[in-house]
């Protein structure tokens, strides 16, 4: 039977690609390893290699087309034997396998630290949900569409194109162009003394950073994910945390350290973990936790600026995702400050990061329902916007916090600590945590998805803190 | 197993080559001179341990003089230097005050880093000092950094980083090594091998004993230094800078020397013997070497005793200050957090 060619997903967050070029015609012979085609991701121009024998049937997809979708027959290939009469054979495309989980694969992971190309789930939706406007941004500003990728690109170039002492320096950076590409470009504009591949040393290479950092310069430090700065974590936090209060306010230390951080998908214990709470807790870091593209972009700048050492905590899943970026010159969101990302006055949901991802769709559930929240993106962890936070729980009375991380030390404890010290009178119920579940992620795709938090659960706590 | 060093200056080094390069007089006088001020300083920092002055770790670098004067004698300004916990001999040598180092050991508001440092965590902008550091390792890392920026900038700075024979089995500093050599970064890596890393003898701890072979995996050079003899460290230091400076990238020196003191205040020193710390005093003090060449040279006991009249009197003056110094205003808990 003649054998079908799928649309392959060549990075795991990949759901569709364009189907740049055919490299073999119909009725060419194919052996196991030609190839045959050239597929344009978001991040690359991939091959494609045959893996079976034969003679292409027939292409199915003509070259050029675009956003063609993951698992669709591209071509068939006839085994030997079989003629171009066979081709009505070919089995009907795959029905579309089972949604494993809510949140996306992850990209380039696992301990090799290659991008190797693994069946992708489907990605969550990008966030859609109405928000309100950025104070930060002006009435009227143009904006533009973005993925998370290229504004986090776009906020370190401009800060690189501003102050000759910023440099970015990390694991597959320049010349592989990023890891997850999001130093794409960075390489051919600022050259190698400013883009600097590391070897795979996380622990060495932070330390050269804080240290540089400590003669002045402003290093952006890139870990290809968070869990491998737990090789460095001694340099974040003794090193680069410290050295301002140990040296009586002589020495600070001006860096950035930033990459992907918390749940990717299907990687299992060692590579999904969130680190918000870890870094929050010590004194003389910043740590920026960001949802929307326009604050990726513009907390990215202020963490650049910043003096002291920034934890700026990205994720991957939201990588290729899209938002509206202001068309500003120089558009930087401060630190320290949370946003009313829909407003309510029924109930404060109180999140940040990917956890953003579940309050906003949560709160499209609870408004069918009649209960209307108010769902704050905190943005920056360490310093907290307290006030922020408790001035919409003197409004709403009630107040649920949601994030991917574990529950004990978390931030949500954090928040709803200060919630009680500073609202306990305006509360009407006790605040309640939605978290991820107190467990090393899980391989297995349904329990990955129950190890996480989900929009049922969100909607559940905000109506039990509602009485409803 | 094997078999511990029997002297402290091996005869067989990488490049030994018969007694160092004479001094003159003028530099056997700063020697002299600056070897006794961190004596003189270190004997007093004990004496105001063992009086509730100083708490916390208090290391002492009596013994390992040579090594960092000898060092900052080939050192230009800008050159920047970093160590572990052993900092107080590096600051005075770095021509850092007395007075800040001593206060800051009594947790003042006059010290180096208003009192909330200590003993292990100092610093210096001005005297090119990037401390004092707790974490056995990290300054390697750290000082790898700082000839990274010399090199991002292209100045002809290098980077002086000093650590010792137990730092030198952390797994940062061979990544650090790694990349120096990779990038020809300008860093002296000083290995200060005092022979014990706190209680453990280097034959305990150290597969290569010979730490100035420490770096061949990563092609950086490395020259075993009689570091007890201010000369041959500061002939090790001139060649190690020009290295540097010449853009050849990192090297190592391993500093073959012996701390007479325990490991802190608190370590009663029971891994080794009375009788050997009395043949390393005897024969090979960094100090009694200087005295008995200034004085072959026809100085007198008198001129020298003088010196010592004025270090003391600086260090009497750092302990007096250091006493009487109000401790930090309450009000600095919260500063210099955030900048």
């Amino acid at each position: 039977m003649p054998i079908q060619v799928l649309m392959p997903a060549l990075s795991p967050t990949m759901e569709k690609g364009n189907l740049a070029k055919w490299l073999k015609k119909e009725g060419e012979t194919i052996k196991s390893g030609d190839v045959i085609a050239e597929i344009e991701t978001d991040k690359a121009t991939m091959e494609v290699e045959a893996t079976d024998e034969g003679t292409l049937g027939k292409i199915l997809i003509p070259e050029g087309t675009a956003d063609v979708a993951v698992n669709t027959p591209i071509a068939t290939i006839l085994a030997d034997g079989e003629s171009a009469a066979d081709l009505a054979k070919a089995p009907a495309a795959p029905a579309p396998q089972p949604k494993a989980a809510e949140a996306a694969p992850a990209e380039a992971k696992g301990d090799a630290k290659a991008e190797a190309p693994q069946p992708a789930a489907k990605a969550p939706a990008a966030p859609v949900s109405e928000t309100l406007p950025d104070p930060e941004i002006p009435a009227g500003t143009e904006m533009v569409t973005q993925t998370i990728r290229e504004a986090l690109r776009d906020a370190m170039a401009e800060e690189m194109r501003r102050d000759g002492d910023v440099f970015i320096m990390g694991e597959e950076v320049a010349e592989y162009q990023g890891a997850y590409k999001v130093t794409q470009g960075l390489l051919q504009e600022f050259g190698a003394r400013r883009v600097i591949d590391t070897p795979i040393t996380e622990h060495g290479f932070a330390g050269v950073g804080v240290g540089a950092a400590m003669a002045g310069l402003k290093p952006i430090v890139e870990f290809m994910t968070w869990n491998f700065a737990m090789q460095a974590i001694d340099q974040i936090i003794n090193s680069a945390a410290k050295t301002l209060y140990m040296s009586g306010g002589q020495m600070g230390c001006s860096i950035v350290f930033r990459g992907p951080n918390g749940a990717a998908a299907r990687v299992a214990a060692q590579h999904s973990q969130d680190y918000a709470a870890w870094y929050s807790q010590v004194p003389g870091l910043k740590v920026v936790a960001p949802y929307s593209a326009s604050d990726y972009k513009g907390l990215l700048k202020a963490a650049i600026r910043d003096p002291n050492p920034v934890v700026f905590l990205e994720n991957e899943m939201l990588y290729g995702h899209t938002g509206e970026i202001p068309k500003l010159p120089d558009f930087v969101v401060p630190i320290g400050k949370a946003r009313i990302a829909r407003a309510g006055n029924h109930v404060t949901i109180v999140s940040w990061a990917m956890g953003m991802s579940y309050a906003l769709k949560a709160a499209d559930e609870l408004a069918k329902e009649g209960i209307e929240a108010e769902v704050i993106d905190l943005r920056t962890i360490r310093p907290m916007d307290t006030e922020t936070i408790v001035n919409s729980v003197k409004k709403t009375g009630r107040a649920v916090t949601v994030e991917e991380g574990w529950q004990q030390s978390g931030v949500g404890s954090e928040v709803a600590a200060r919630i009680m010290e500073h609202a306990f009178d305006y509360l009407d119920a006790p605040v309640a945590r939605v978290s991820g579940k107190d467990v090393p992620m899980p391989y297995a795709a349904n329990l990955e998805k129950l190890a996480l938090p989900s929009v049922a659960e969100v909607v559940a706590a905000a109506k039990a803190v509602s009485y409803r | 197993m094997a078999t511990p060093k029997k002297t402290v200056a091996k005869e067989s080094g990488q490049e030994k080559a018969g007694s160092p390069p004479e001094f003159s007089r003028e530099q056997e006088l700063k020697a002299l001179r600056d070897m006794l001020l961190i004596r003189r300083f270190e004997e007093k920092a004990g004496q105001l341990y063992g009086m509730g002055a100083i708490g916390g770790f208090c290391h002492l670098y009596i013994g390992q003089e040579a090594v960092v004067v000898g060092m900052q004698m080939a050192l230009k300004p800008g050159d920047e230097v970093i160590t572990g916990y052993r900092d107080h001999g590096h600051m005075l040598a770095c021509d850092m005050e007395a007075k800040g180092v001593m206060a800051e050991l009594t947790g003042r508001r006059g010290g180096y880093s208003k009192g909330k440092g200590g003993s292990m965590h100092m610093f210096s902008k001005e005297k090119h000092f990037y401390g004092g550091h707790g974490i056995v390792g990290a300054q390697v890392s750290l000082g790898t950094g700082l000839a990274f920026a010399n090199r991002y900038r292209g100045n002809d700075n290098v980077s002086v980083t000093y650590f010792g024979d137990g730092a030198a089995n952390q797994g940062q500093v061979y990544e650090s090594f790694n990349m120096a050599e990779l990038w020809k970064l300008p860093v002296i890596y000083v290995i200060e091998n005092n022979r014990y890393a706190m209680g453990t003898a280097v034959s305990r701890a150290s597969a290569q004993q010979d730490f100035s072979k420490r770096g061949v995996s990563f092609n950086i050079p490395g020259r075993q230094v009689d570091g007890m003899d201010v000369r041959a460290v500061k002939a090790a230091a001139d060649e190690a800078t020009a290295w540097c400076r010449g853009g050849n990238g990192p090297i190592i020196l391993e500093m073959q020397t012996y701390r007479y003191r325990g490991h802190s205040m608190s370590d009663p020193a029971k891994y080794r013997t009375r009788e050997e710390v009395e043949k390393v005093r005897h024969d090979q003090d960094p100090i009694e070497q200087v005295r008995n060449r200034l004085l072959a040279s026809g100085l007198s006991e008198q001129d020298l005793k003088a010196i010592d009249a004025e270090v003391r009197e600086i260090v009497n003056e750092a302990a007096d200050f250091a006493q009487h110094d109000p401790e930090p205003d309450p009000s600095e808990l919260y500063t210099d957090i955030y900048r």
